[in-house]
């Protein structure tokens, strides 16, 4: 279509234009109603003119003059902007876009995710208000990923607005720590909804590779901002190599495929390229932190052609450094697979069998188990494994994976497959 | 004579393209790069990884590694080298040591590839 520039430009604006809206406007709703009418300004007024020198200038611009309008329409009184920038668009439009580049910016656009990442808000509310505000995502594309209700979606979106407004996040310039603070949590965040949409915690459908798309510009998005912060650079290479596996995860039926049966030709090798481009100038840093690790690991599984080729000793090594960075039942169970690899199931199983109580209602924990057990061809407690595992999954493609390997171990006892629940 | 033609373009808009976009993009581009190729008239090509990825390395009697691309206005591109490396690490020391070899002033910019064809028509 014609227009798909346009659409293109607005997209890329977007996160930079509502964090200025914001920064003026100091109210979520004001921002975004601005920066709509901007870009429906900018539909009319573009594919006639061609694009202006710097869109996101235009749209801040034209965004302010038109909330400004508004405001005032309906009488109420705030304080005006210049009038030489009313009056003459183009000349203040190229001031703006000389100061874009400025750390100003960077603080507002830190402050917008920060506002939607905000800690005080459940993590189901951070993503969907990251989601609406920051990707622009419509309210109805949200609740089809989160499959749920458009209105329960608006409602849950329209109280994480409120609970912001509560919070009062300044507008000040945030100190060296506060910045710091920011970073996580909208790392955090990030991260969350990368995992939802990598491994669905519900829903029929295993990935929703959409969120894993919007995770992933949001991740760049953020090393934008902060290029030499290496933990960000970890996030984005973690993100990124796991995503490019999506299309060899799930065979043509949708079931699932473990990793070590995955076609890697499948593989992104463009996206793991950068992943590992990524996690190499990060560990140059030499500040270690857990994205960077777990980035690591997933570049130690992207490095290997075939599965057998696997450094599964320095992916033991990174699991254990993830532990102590990051203590979790979670992350010593991922250790576990490792140590399977490199010094055998028995082993394994001695390192879970602490687990068994804190991860009680895990999926991956009775996956892992069973496997394990199987391994060493105890097929009777194998199979009570298995049947928890299968209570306890999460998506149709969960069950059907631990069914087949039920299947598995009733016709082929024997049968050594592959331990744990990595995909 | 031999032409290098260099692209540009805001890597944010790029970046914010639809899978399916970015392939008729590039499916555009490769009709054009068919026609070359067959006049004999094709060298390498390449696509580079987003400037996230890259490092600068700025010359000096002792080689600095800076992160992220570089962004002198007052020195300009002169030239480029290919170089096979398994990891940024590998292709940081040899652009230090095509840096010690070329005793000027400036800087190399390592930026990954995200494609490349050799193109084996040009001699």
């Amino acid at each position: 279509m014609e227009t798909d520039w346009v659409g293109a430009a607005i997209a890329a604006a977007r996160p930079r234009a509502v964090a200025a809206l914001l920064r003026q406007f100091r109210d979520l709703d004001t921002a975004e109603e601005a920066f709509q009418e901007a870009c429906l300004r900018a539909f009319r007024t573009w594919p006639r003119d061609g694009p202006p020198r710097d869109p996101t200038a235009w749209l801040i611009m034209v965004g302010r003059n038109a909330a400004i309008d508004d405001l005032r329409r309906r009488g109420r009184t705030r304080p005006l902007p210049a009038e030489e920038l009313l009056s003459d668009l183009d000349d203040a439009e190229t001031a703006l876009a000389e100061r874009l580049d400025s750390v100003d910016y960077r603080d507002d656009i830190l402050r917008l995710l920060f506002v939607c990442c905000h800690p005080e808000l459940p993590a189901t509310q951070q993503i969907a208000l990251a989601l609406r505000i920051v990707s622009g995502l419509s309210v109805a594309e949200i609740a089809r990923a989160f499959l749920v209700g458009e209105a329960a979606m608006e409602q849950r979106i329209t109280r994480a607005k409120r609970r912001i407004a509560a919070a009062r996040v300044p507008f000040e310039a945030p100190s060296a720590a506060e910045r710091a603070k920011r970073l996580a949590a909208v790392a955090a965040t990030i991260y969350l909804l990368f995992n939802e949409g990598y491994s669905a915690s519900g829903g029929k459908t295993h990935l929703r590779l959409p969120l894993c798309e919007e995770a992933i510009r949001l991740a760049r998005l953020l090393l934008q901002l902060y290029p030499a912060e290496p933990e960000i650079m970890g996030l984005t290479a973690l993100c990124v190599l796991q995503h490019a596996r999506a299309s060899a995860r799930l065979d043509a039926d949708g079931g699932i495929v473990l990793l070590e049966d995955q076609d890697r030709g499948r593989w992104d090798a463009v996206a793991i390229a950068e992943g590992l481009a990524l996690i190499d100038k990060a560990m140059r840093h030499a500040r270690p932190g857990p994205y960077q690790v777990q980035a690591a690991i997933a570049a130690l599984h992207a490095r290997a052609t075939k599965a057998a080729d696997t450094d599964w000793a320095g992916i033991e090594r990174l699991y254990a450094t993830l532990e102590r960075l990051r203590p979790s039942p979670v992350i010593t169970l991922n250790r576990a697979v490792a140590v399977s690899k490199v010094a055998g199931p028995a082993a394994a199983l001695a390192l879970i069998e602490p687990l068994a109580e804190p991860l009680a209602g895990y999926f991956h924990f009775f996956g892992l188990k069973a496997a394990l057990l199987q391994q060493l061809g105890r097929h009777a407690v194998a199979r009570d494994a298995f049947n928890r595992a299968l209570a306890l999954a999460h998506t149709p493609a969960e069950a059907a994976h631990i069914r087949q390997q039920l299947d598995r171990l009733c016709v082929d006892g024997t049968s050594a497959i592959g331990g744990g629940g990595t995909e | 004579m031999l032409f290098a033609i260099l692209c540009y373009d805001s890597e944010a808009v790029v970046g914010t393209m639809s899978e399916e976009e970015d392939a008729a993009l590039i499916g555009r581009l490769e009709a054009v790069q068919k026609k070359l190729a067959a006049e004999g008239r094709l060298g390498p090509v390449a696509r580079l990884l987003p400037t996230s990825t890259a490092v600068t390395i700025r010359k000096g009697r002792e080689a600095m590694v800076i992160d992220g691309p570089f962004a002198e206005t007052k020195e300009q591109l002169l030239g480029f080298f290919i170089v096979d490396c398994k990891t940024l690490e590998q292709a940081i020391e040899t652009a230090k040591e095509l840096a010690r070899a070329s005793g000027a002033a400036g800087a190399y910019e390592l930026r990954p590839l995200a494609t490349f064809r050799s193109g084996g028509a040009l001699q």
